[in-house]
């Protein structure tokens, strides 16, 4: 009898929460779609303003989109080589070079973004290209591809993996291509799903680096919230999630493990 | 057998040495030549330096300055161990987890660019000569350790390796399975009439597998022979101590006599300098009642066994000696008892 209270209290506790995080999203999801957000619903459901927002601001989403996946290839290309060697070098060197890759998270994203643009605002070209937000984004979301794929690599015998490899006859380029990647594909999913989710809503640091012409989804998004019309700023917020959301999912099943069918049995 | 090998090879290592970059001497400078079709184990405690000279043999460590590899007569001390076309067993066997059984055994045929009928003929050789054939599409962490041991096995014959080098491959595994591999391994070696060496802590393996054993200590060789040289003409008292059990009397010795807390010993051919006599359990029994004795001792313990009594008999000495007694009597603790010891099992370190 306890125990049925307590499992009650619990589930009506975890309801509670769940209700104050996601009522949230469904009223922001209905302003977008509703005609006068302060009359209410009864001013009826309209498409209007996701319309209005993908007529102005399309832009920023491929420009989100596009920054996000460059900034995933950057970061595979750099972070994996990283991790490979931070795992198979473990000195004091590489212990402080793994904190130092931290350090762009820990850093106000603000301050990073005054920095590159006091060092390189001057150069004409760059700063007005999307490539200097790639520049900042690449610098936040490094170490987040670093970390997990570092962790995958830690966890397995790196060292003796490649020794039995290269038994076989395989040189540097074969055991990275067979052996160290395919181990490691776990690490890289998780890494590559954070970059693109915190590279797609970067706000802090963009805020600082665009232009009017480089504007990002989340710096457009700020801009619908401040200057237009409420029901604007909340279609925006769900034209971004349904760019975000198939997204996460489609990275989300790629992660998953694949499930153990068989349990070891002794033969012998 | 079914499987058709290279060529043996003759492996030389001359004034191999090994100092790790902290300092630490793993290997003494070492000469040794390793004939083609021998089975070699090297044999120790660990920090011994056996597992740092496989290494070196395999191309995964390089030796100091001055010191050099010959496969053949050929120098490969600076060729890399994918050049060398050794077969390794790891300790913890390396599979890689991303492939199947199948996928495992036919990576370094892959690797070769062999024709993908043939790496399939290869691969299934192999399974059903490590009667695993049913396991070729299981992924590795679906194995028990006997399987991944036969996998690891199998992928390092299939690419008809010069020579297979064993690091301690039957450590992780229980007693009656070691028993098990371990004769299929001999039996392996045997059909393959490869060149092996293969590294343990484990005498008994040492025994049973080599042609010739090396036993080493402190990164030093102590003794260099074949399995019965070195149980029964042991060179150091560290090789006595470490391979089988080993009793020791102490006392001194005049006129061909031995005396000790135990009694005397006659032993003809005794040097006059012997203040320390060692023999192994088998070379002492219990002497008859009817029999003269002049050596006494006292039963500590006695363990029935079945097929003998191992018997631990109290001498006055630093440790009891051991005995195995096949006689069908039972041993009382604190019983005296006469002992008879066969001089030709007497040793003088």
């Amino acid at each position: 009898m306890k125990n049925k209270w307590l499992f009650a209290l619990q589930l009506g506790f975890t309801l509670l929460v769940c209700a104050f995080l996601i009522v949230p999203v469904i009223l922001s999801i209905l302003a977008g779609l509703t005609v006068n957000y302060l009359v209410g619903l009864e001013s009826g459901l309209t498409l209007r303003w996701v319309i209005e927002v993908w007529n102005g601001y399309r832009d920023t989403i491929f420009l989100s989109i596009g920054i996000s996946l460059a900034c995933l290839a950057v970061t595979l290309v750099i972070g994996i080589p990283a991790a490979y060697v931070l795992a198979k070098r473990q000195n004091a060197f590489t212990r402080a070079i793994e904190e130092l890759l931290v350090m762009p998270v820990a850093v106000p994203g603000l301050a990073t973004a005054l920095a590159l643009i006091v060092t390189y605002g001057g150069l004409p070209g760059f700063r007005t290209s999307w490539l200097f937000i790639l520049v900042g984004h690449v610098l936040f979301t490094l170490p987040f591809m670093v970390r997990s794929v570092l962790a995958v690599l830690s966890a397995i015998d790196l060292k003796t993996l490649e020794e039995g490899a290269a038994s076989l006859g395989a040189g540097f380029w074969p055991r990275f291509r067979d052996i160290v990647l395919p181990n490691c594909r776990t690490g890289i999913l998780a890494g590559s799903l954070m970059v693109v989710t915190l590279s797609m809503g970067e706000f802090n640091m963009t805020w600082l680096l665009h232009t009017p012409f480089t504007k990002t989804l989340p710096v457009g998004l700020a801009d619908a919230y401040a200057s237009l019309r409420l029901e604007i700023g909340s279609a925006y917020t769900l034209v971004f999630f349904l760019m975000i959301m198939p997204l996460l999912l489609a990275l989300q099943a790629f992660a998953k493990p694949r499930p153990k069918k068989f349990v070891a049995e002794e033969t012998e | 057998m079914m499987t058709e090998t290279s060529k043996p090879l003759a492996i030389a290592l001359e004034n191999c040495a090994k100092t790790f970059p902290d300092g630490t001497r793993a290997l003494e400078p070492l000469d040794f030549a390793i004939e083609a079709g021998e089975t070699v184990v090297f044999l120790g405690p660990s920090g011994c330096g056996k597992t740092t000279t496989l290494r070196i043999i395999a191309g995964l460590e390089e030796p100091d300055a001055g010191g050099r590899v010959l496969f053949d007569g050929e120098d490969v001390t600076h060729l890399p161990i994918e050049q060398r076309n050794v077969g390794m067993v790891f300790q913890s066997y390396a599979l890689f987890p991303n492939m199947t059984v199948a996928g495992n055994v036919g990576y370094g045929l892959r690797i070769r660019k062999t024709p993908d009928a043939q790496v399939k003929a290869r691969v299934a050789e192999m399974l059903a000569m490590m009667q695993i054939t049913k396991l070729a599409d299981r992924r590795v962490d679906q194995l028990s350790g006997g399987q991944r041991q036969r996998v690891a096995l199998a992928r390092a014959i299939a690419v008809r390796p010069r020579a297979l080098l064993l690091d301690e491959p039957l450590t992780a595994l229980d007693a009656k399975l070691r028993d098990t591999l371990r004769l299929e391994i001999d039996s392996l070696l045997r059909s393959l009439g490869i060149t092996a060496i293969y590294v343990t802590h484990d005498q008994a393996e040492a025994m049973a597998l080599g042609d010739r054993i090396v036993v080493m200590e402190h990164g030093r060789v102590a003794q260099i022979g074949k399995p019965r040289e070195i149980y029964q003409r042991p060179a150091t008292r560290f090789v006595a101590e470490f391979i089988g059990t080993m009793n020791r009397l102490t006392g001194a010795t005049k006129n061909g006599v031995f005396s000790c807390r135990a009694g005397d010993l006659a032993w003809n051919e005794a040097p006059d300098h012997a203040t320390e006599l060692l023999f192994r359990p088998e070379d002492i029994r219990i002497a008859e009642s009817h029999e003269p004795s002049r050596l006494q001792g006292k039963v500590a313990a006695a363990f029935f066994l079945g097929d003998r009594t191992r018997l631990f008999v109290e001498v006055g000495e630093a440790r009891p000696l051991v005995i195995e007694s096949t006689a069908r009597r039972d041993f009382s603790h604190g019983e005296t008892v006469g002992l008879a010891i066969d001089p030709r099992g007497l040793l003088v370190l």
